[in-house]
């Protein structure tokens, strides 16, 4: 199990909450779509894909992006059970979603370059790896129930 | 994934902004890749690790140096790399895995100082030339 300081929980929920979860949801998503195309494969009824453009101003990916990153939320308030708090996640996207686990990871890195954009000089070393072993975390507990 | 002549200037055009920070640069995603991926620090038990540490910073300046060898020599990156190859496969005997780490944290740090120019398609060009300076230095391995 994951054990977060108190510094590390900090860091973490302070910048939380100025994080707008929409946009940054959105851009997480469209911007894993457009750094790894391969990621598309689970967006065949998403519409149009066909340019960065295209992919940031869809509104599917705004919506599943936003709806992402609001389970992020639940995370973030669950640190100390992120096993727990993803276990049915866990097995929908591996019975029926058929997602392989390292797209989480790839995910977790683009949101970590996001917040790295959008909060600049408060973004330190030391901010930054509470968020990477966050989203380790949370990579993890969705990839628990696989099998 | 190759790397596109649209991918080429856009890399080319961001180190050009650089100038002479990629040092600086380097050596702050070195700072992250050792507070986020600690394992890396193995590697480095001769140094001091401390913030600010001369010996991170010199080493970050080598890192810099290899990378804008890499983004003049884009149409050959494995034979610009190959002596850096055998370097860390042979006598540093690093684990490649670790190249990604620093990749990423390259990349979280250009996000950091240039939220402006990091958009979504300068992220993809970069993460695709990283990519490819990754697979060049791994390339003397096994």
């Amino acid at each position: 199990m994951v054990h977060f300081s108190p510094e590390e929980k900090a860091a973490i929920t302070s910048l939380w909450g100025k994080v707008n979860v929409e946009e940054a949801g959105g851009e997480a998503l469209g911007r894993l779509l457009v750094v790894y195309p391969w990621t598309q494969r689970f967006f065949d009824n998403f519409g149009n894909l066909s340019s960065a453009s295209a992919i940031l101003g869809n509104p599917k990916v705004k919506a599943h992006g936003k709806k992402v990153l609001t389970s992020f939320g639940e995370a973030i308030k669950n640190m100390d059970n992120l096993k727990g708090t993803f276990a049915k996640l866990s097995e929908l996207h591996c019975d029926k979603l058929h997602v392989d686990p390292e797209n989480f990871r790839l995910l977790g890195n683009v949101l970590v370059i996001i917040l790295a954009s959008h909060f600049g000089k408060e973004f330190t070393p030391s901010v930054q790896a509470a968020w990477q072993k966050l989203m380790a975390g949370v990579a993890t507990a969705l990839a628990h129930k696989y099998h | 994934m190759v790397l596109s002549a649209a991918d080429r200037a856009a890399v080319r055009a961001l180190w050009k902004k650089l100038g002479s920070n990629v040092g600086i640069y380097a050596t702050e995603a070195l700072e992250r890749t050792f507070a986020s991926f600690p394992t890396t620090k193995t590697y480095f038990p001769h140094f001091d690790l401390s913030p600010g540490s001369a010996q991170v910073k010199a080493h970050g300046k080598k890192v810099a140096d290899a990378l804008t060898t890499a983004v003049g020599h884009l149409d050959d990156l494995p034979g610009a790399l190959s002596a850096l190859s055998d370097l860390h496969a042979h006598e540093l005997r690093v684990d490649p895995v670790n190249f990604k780490f620093l990749g990423h944290c390259l990349l979280v740090t250009l996000a950091r100082h240039y939220p402006g120019d990091f958009g979504p398609a300068m992220h993809a060009s970069l993460d695709k030339f990283l990519s490819h300076v990754i697979s060049a230095l791994a390339s003397s391995y096994g």
